[in-house]
């Protein structure tokens, strides 16, 4: 570990509290070097209190100013290109926050990105995932360069949050700040079951399920276990779940702890979408099927018969 | 609007299972399905609709990669795109290079709409439309599943992690197209026959001026850990004990 690197982190935060995401890469960050801030660009002051109990913070950098009500890139990537100019690296979670971020923040710097880390081998080396996930990239970026990462939560443990790091109030620094974009407003829909991003118990149905009808079944299953509801890319083309369902490497990545798959005969796409997954459930008609190649349990069984029975011994 | 600029990219077909070279130095093209990256024919398709409906003259097409390449912008144009530009190069480039690569063509096209994947279903990297995007600091809408053209703005429907997000942005924009914003439409063979005679532009990239030094070095690329083989149980009472037994359950 080169301790004297500095490394900045940038929070995510949700409707007042900075959320799990940030914690994970502030693990990574940990990783790299002992010099780890964390900057928290916001319109609510109360963030900072928050983000300052978390362990491996040195310092929270905050700029509390209402262009950073709702996080848009263009807005915050060259503020945050400005503050890194004292950094050796630039840390945001992988997620569709950071994933929107980053890159602008890289491009003002005129830096390559590395997207997704996975493993600090060292200070210049990581693992990354490509193709879903089907191979993992050992990468080694120039000695010298500033990094611009983001980093995969799954990959990482939260840390503790037992820390009380100082919190240092930064004015906006003199930057050209666009206007060019509005936020119209967001709909966190307020859903009967989990988000299939987050839930850590997943229900999927294939082509097997046969019918939009038929999916009633796996929702009934679902809400007994309290579980997100998926379907594979077979499932949505035939139109019986919407495509937001997809868990695939053209749908959703997911890493739940208990993933179910009913009739889904197990194409490369589909799992590529599940294979962090902890522990795969396969029940399929054909025991031939490839899913059962991957699955940690596998049951061959027709699933109109076996769901009910599973049911029955929930109760 | 006058032209839409649609960015694509060679990759191998979302059906094929990837396969490590023994040496572990990268994936093995060779024989091997390659497509349009599926999110960029999503965008490709955005773009097609928005022209069909009269909202623009234009569909213009751009590829960075090797001289095969050209078969996917083929692919592209049998879609309906007016015409394409390939910037022939033979090796995987960084998406800021890429990125600098096609802020030239930007310069030289000045759409009023540019459109790419979220990402290539290859490196995964996700970056390229907002390094693009930063370059002339034009506004950027990723992850789009609905886009509305108005006056002279646009209103995009973004798949974020905490719902759907509303985005209102001025034009020239950048939008990056997710999964669920169209279904692309299957390619005819009169298309095909028709899209021989488009014009299709080759770039070589060094009359661009961009460096193309690389600052990342992929020193290994191998398979993730396998997972453990399972086992094959009869019935839901064994299922659920085996859950409970690892804790998957309460009781």
């Amino acid at each position: 570990m080169t301790s004297d690197q500095k490394v900045l982190v940038i929070a995510e935060h949700f409707q007042g509290e900075v959320i799990s995401s940030t914690s994970k890469a502030i693990n990574c960050a940990s990783q790299i070097s002992s010099q780890v801030d964390l900057l928290v660009l916001s319109n609510d002051p109360n963030l900072s209190d928050h983000a300052s109990r978390y362990d491996g913070i040195n310092e929270v950098l905050v700029i509390n100013d209402d262009l950073f009500e709702n996080s848009i890139a263009s807005i915050m990537a060259p503020v945050i290109a400005e503050i890194a100019s004292s950094y050796d690296y630039v840390l945001a979670p992988s997620t569709t926050f950071g994933k929107d971020l980053t890159p602008r923040v890289s491009a003002v710097l005129d830096v390559s990105q590395i997207t997704d880390i996975m493993e600090v081998i060292d200070s210049r080396t990581f693992k990354r995932p490509v193709y879903a996930g089907n191979a993992i990239e050992t990468i080694e970026i120039n000695q010298g360069q500033k990094v611009v990462a983001t980093v995969r939560p799954a990959s990482f443990k939260d840390v503790g949050d037992s820390n009380n790091a100082s919190v240092k109030i930064l004015d906006l620094p003199s930057v050209d700040i666009p206007n060019h974009t509005r936020f119209k407003g967001i709909q966190s829909e307020v859903k009967e079951r989990p988000d299939l991003q987050v839930a850590s118990v997943v229900i999927s149905g294939g082509r097997g399920v046969g019918s939009a009808e038929n999916f009633e079944i796996l929702y009934q299953l679902a809400d007994k276990l309290g579980a997100s509801v998926g379907a594979s890319r077979a499932a949505v083309d035939a139109g019986y779940v919407p495509n937001d369902m997809q868990v695939g490497q053209t749908g959703k990545i997911i890493a739940p702890d208990l993933y179910f798959a009913f009739g889904i005969s197990g194409a490369i796409q589909h799992i590529a979408g599940i294979k962090d997954a902890g522990t795969i459930v396969a029940v399929n008609k054909d025991p031939d099927a490839p899913i059962f190649e991957i699955a940690d349990i596998g049951i061959v069984a027709d699933l109109f018969e076996f769901i009910p029975d599973l049911l029955s011994k929930l109760d | 609007m006058e032209k839409i600029l649609v960015c694509i990219k060679r990759v191998i077909d979302y059906n094929v299972k990837i396969r490590i070279k023994p040496d572990e130095s990268g994936v093995i093209t060779d024989g091997v399905k390659m497509s349009i990256n599926p999110f960029d024919e999503i965008a490709l398709e955005e773009a097609l609709r928005i022209k069909e409906s009269g909202n623009a003259n234009e569909v213009i097409i751009v590829s960075i990669g090797p001289d095969d390449t050209q078969q996917q912008l083929r692919t592209g144009l049998a879609m309906g795109a007016d015409r394409a530009i390939h910037i022939e190069h033979p090796t995987p480039l960084e998406p800021i290079q890429v990125a600098k690569l096609l802020s030239r063509i930007v310069e030289q096209e000045q759409p009023e709409l540019i459109l790419m994947g979220k990402q290539a279903i290859d490196d995964d990297a996700n970056q390229t439309g907002q390094m693009l995007a930063q370059i002339f600091s034009y506004p950027q809408a990723t992850f789009a599943s609905k886009i509305t053209l108005n006056d002279n703005t646009l209103e995009v429907v973004r798949e974020v992690d905490q719902g759907l997000e509303i985005l209102d942005v001025d034009l020239p924009a950048i939008v990056t197209v997710d999964l669920r914003l169209n279904e692309p439409r299957y390619v005819k063979l009169p298309d095909i026959m028709k899209a021989k005679k488009k014009p299709l532009e080759v770039l070589d990239p060094v009359s661009l001026d961009v460096s193309l030094d690389p600052s990342i070095k992929v020193l290994n690329v191998s398979a993730p850990p396998p997972r453990q083989s399972g086992v094959m149980l009869e019935d839901a009472s064994q299922l659920v004990s085996s859950l409970k037994e690892k804790g998957l359950l309460n009781d």
